[in-house]
């Protein structure tokens, strides 16, 4: 690691797995459960908040010294917004179809928990660089759940990755549904989500058993 | 079997083995300490009371299989008779190559998770899933693919049931789990016209692939009807004894009021299922039934609403169609994820057959309510039973402030004004 530090890397690998923002933390599951029902939407989203979080977190805690306590939450608000209409900009001049099917949930990265959070957490009391490793680790870990939960949905939900079947086709009935598969509808809709993310929790417990809390 | 028992003890085995042995013999040792109570019926006992109550739906539901399938082929017999038409080896055979199946597929696959999880986590297997196993098969589609049904067991056994800690911990029913996922996965095959009937699905696909050789079959249920504002076509169809005896089309053993009557009754007199949950259920359909018919017969709602086929349908009449009489004596009188308290199991069985009646009327996907009706109710059952605890600690509590505590003599009136003015 030429590059970072040890302290650096764990910046970045910490949330991946230990203190993964969503399953450990448990934030962002409302954009987790919404948008997860095919896997280019959660890419997308993940990306997005990487984008958000990355540069949000680097301008706070530029600013932290600057930034009068009182008013805070209002400097991280407007820095969270600007950095969302870019992205939301962005996204309706190159995909647009795809803006459409995430439709309020872009608009929505200002209120996900986990950016505020690391503001408040992170970037207030940090510098710049440091900051910025926590933003892309966190992101990362909040992607990867993402996109763990679109891979199954999308595949047993509709039976394609990124908009491509790979299990043949449900009408021509070729492919794994020539012996009488059919896709899941439950996998569709939401509380599919939350049931993958619950079992996405209950595997990192179980393997960790140092996760589980104390009654 | 008692020696095997003591050979395997403390191995890994040990929980399934003991499963079985238990299932057969009484076990040879008692429990060491604590207090408990004397019964002679565990949990594998009431288990074993509920399957035999659903064990004469189970054959019922085996020839009506059969009965359904060569009505809808043939046409309905013109003067039936029970011994001739119905109780035939034709209809049995029918029934067992098609509802047998659903029953092993239930177990097998159910015991199996049971029996992984119990080795997995070496506690002793937990008898719960006697009763799932067999309410599943009949609460499904005659034509559910096998498949289809060992995939939702799967789920409904780990995360209905398992993820919470097993028998006893569940917050949902599990049949009812393993029920709404197939409704919500594989729609087109939980409802509609096709789905009821044995062949009726294979046949209307061979007739779209060109086939003419075949008639097309359709086995549309009572409320599938109504829901279609086809009320007299249904009653032209089915008379109100062909509901309560169950010669209907409709989920494999959901048909049958009478007998599932026979075995509510049999659950009461055993003391195994609640009546208070029973009869509030009851009581609950009919006032949201009646409800519906007044609003019919005061005339704000009209022949074309697309409500109007459930909402003039006879109050009583809920009763004996559909899944709501399977529903209020197999499943609301769960005593897990049912309330616990009395006044809460009247509470919570009259919200059972009140909404279960609401939902059949306004969801205009599924003519169908009690499932999902049981379900809702089983999240709030903890719910109520606090209220219901609550409120009694607070009338008891008032009832002690109240009591006027009689001094045995003025020097005890003395002393107590003394206490209080202090």
């Amino acid at each position: 690691m030429g590059l970072l530090t040890k302290k650096d890397a764990s910046l970045i690998l910490d949330p991946l797995a230990d203190n993964n923002p969503i399953t450990i933390q448990v934030l962002g599951i409302c954009s987790a459960l919404a948008i997860t029902a095919e896997l280019k939407a959660s890419v997308v989203m993940a990306v997005s908040v990487m984008f958000v979080l990355g540069a949000g977190n680097v301008v706070i805690s530029l600013m932290r010294n600057i930034i009068p306590s009182k008013i805070r939450i209002i400097v991280q608000l407007i820095v969270v917004a600007t950095l969302v209409i870019i992205v939301d900009q962005v996204l309706k001049a190159y995909q647009y179809e795809l803006s459409k099917t995430l439709a309020v949930f872009v608009g929505l990265i200002i209120t996900n928990c986990i950016i505020m959070g690391r503001f408040e957490a992170f970037a207030l009391a940090n510098g710049p660089w440091k900051s910025f490793l926590d933003g892309i680790g966190n992101s990362l870990g909040y992607g990867v759940i993402l996109i763990i939960v679109g891979f199954f949905r999308e595949l047993l939900g509709s039976g394609t990755l990124f908009g491509i079947p790979v299990l043949g086709d449900p009408i021509e009935k070729t492919g794994l549904y020539a012996t009488g598969y059919e896709n899941n509808g439950f996998m569709i809709i939401p509380p599919a989500a939350l049931i993958v993310v619950g079992i996405i929790i209950w595997v990192q417990r179980t393997k960790n058993p140092a996760l589980v809390e104390e009654n | 079997m008692h020696e095997l028992k003591m050979k395997y003890q403390g191995k890994k085995m040990a929980p399934a083995f003991n499963a079985i042995h238990t299932f057969l013999f009484v076990p040879n040792e008692t429990t060491h300490n604590g207090t408990h109570v004397k019964s002679a019926d565990d949990l594998k006992r009431t288990m074993n009371t509920v399957i035999m109550a659903l064990v004469p739906v189970l054959l019922f539901s085996m020839f009506n299989a059969g009965y359904q399938h060569f009505s809808a082929v043939n046409g309905f017999p013109g003067n039936f008779s029970v011994m001739e038409h119905f109780l035939t080896w034709d209809n049995f055979w029918i029934g067992i190559i098609k509802v047998l199946p659903l029953v092993a597929i239930s177990y097998g696959i159910g015991l199996l998770v049971e029996f992984i999880f119990a080795v997995i986590k070496g506690h002793e297997v937990e008898e719960g899933y006697l009763v799932t196993g067999m309410l599943v098969p009949l609460i499904v589609p005659i034509d559910t693919p096998l498949w289809m049904l060992a995939v939702a067991v799967v789920f409904g056994v780990v995360i209905g049931k398992e993820v919470f800690g097993g028998t006893g911990m569940n917050i949902l029913n599990p049949a009812l789990t393993i029920r709404a996922f197939l409704f919500f996965a594989y729609p087109t095959w939980m409802s509609g016209d096709k789905v009821w009937v044995y062949e009726a699905r294979e046949r209307s696909e061979q007739i779209l692939a060109g086939a003419t050789d075949v008639d097309a079959i359709s086995g549309e249920t009572i409320l599938g009807y109504l829901a279609q504002n086809k009320g007299a076509a249904m009653e032209a169809a089915y008379s109100n004894w062909d509901m309560f005896w169950g010669f209907i089309p409709g989920s494999v053993g959901e048909t049958s009021a009478f007998l599932i009557l026979l075995g509510g009754l049999f659950l009461v007199f055993s003391k195994i299922a609640s009546w208070r949950i029973m009869i509030s259920a009851v009581i609950g359909s009919l006032v949201m039934g009646l409800i519906f018919n007044q609003v019919v017969e005061m005339g704000w709602i009209g022949e074309t609403s697309k409500f109007y086929g459930l909402m003039s349908f006879d109050f009583w009449k809920h009763l004996i169609v559909g899944g709501l009489a399977f529903g209020i004596v197999y499943m609301a009188t769960d005593p897990v994820t049912g309330a616990q308290t009395n006044r809460g199991k009247w509470i919570y069985g009259f919200l059972i057959g009140f909404i279960s009646v609401m939902i059949r009327v306004f969801n205009p996907a599924y003519p169908e309510g009690v499932f999902l009706a049981i379900l809702l109710m089983n999240v709030f059952a903890p719910t109520i039973d606090h209220y219901v605890i609550r409120g009694n600690i607070k009338r008891r509590m008032k009832r002690l402030k109240n009591a006027t505590i009689l001094p045995k003599d003025t020097d005890g009136k003395a002393k107590e004004l003394q206490a209080e003015t202090v």
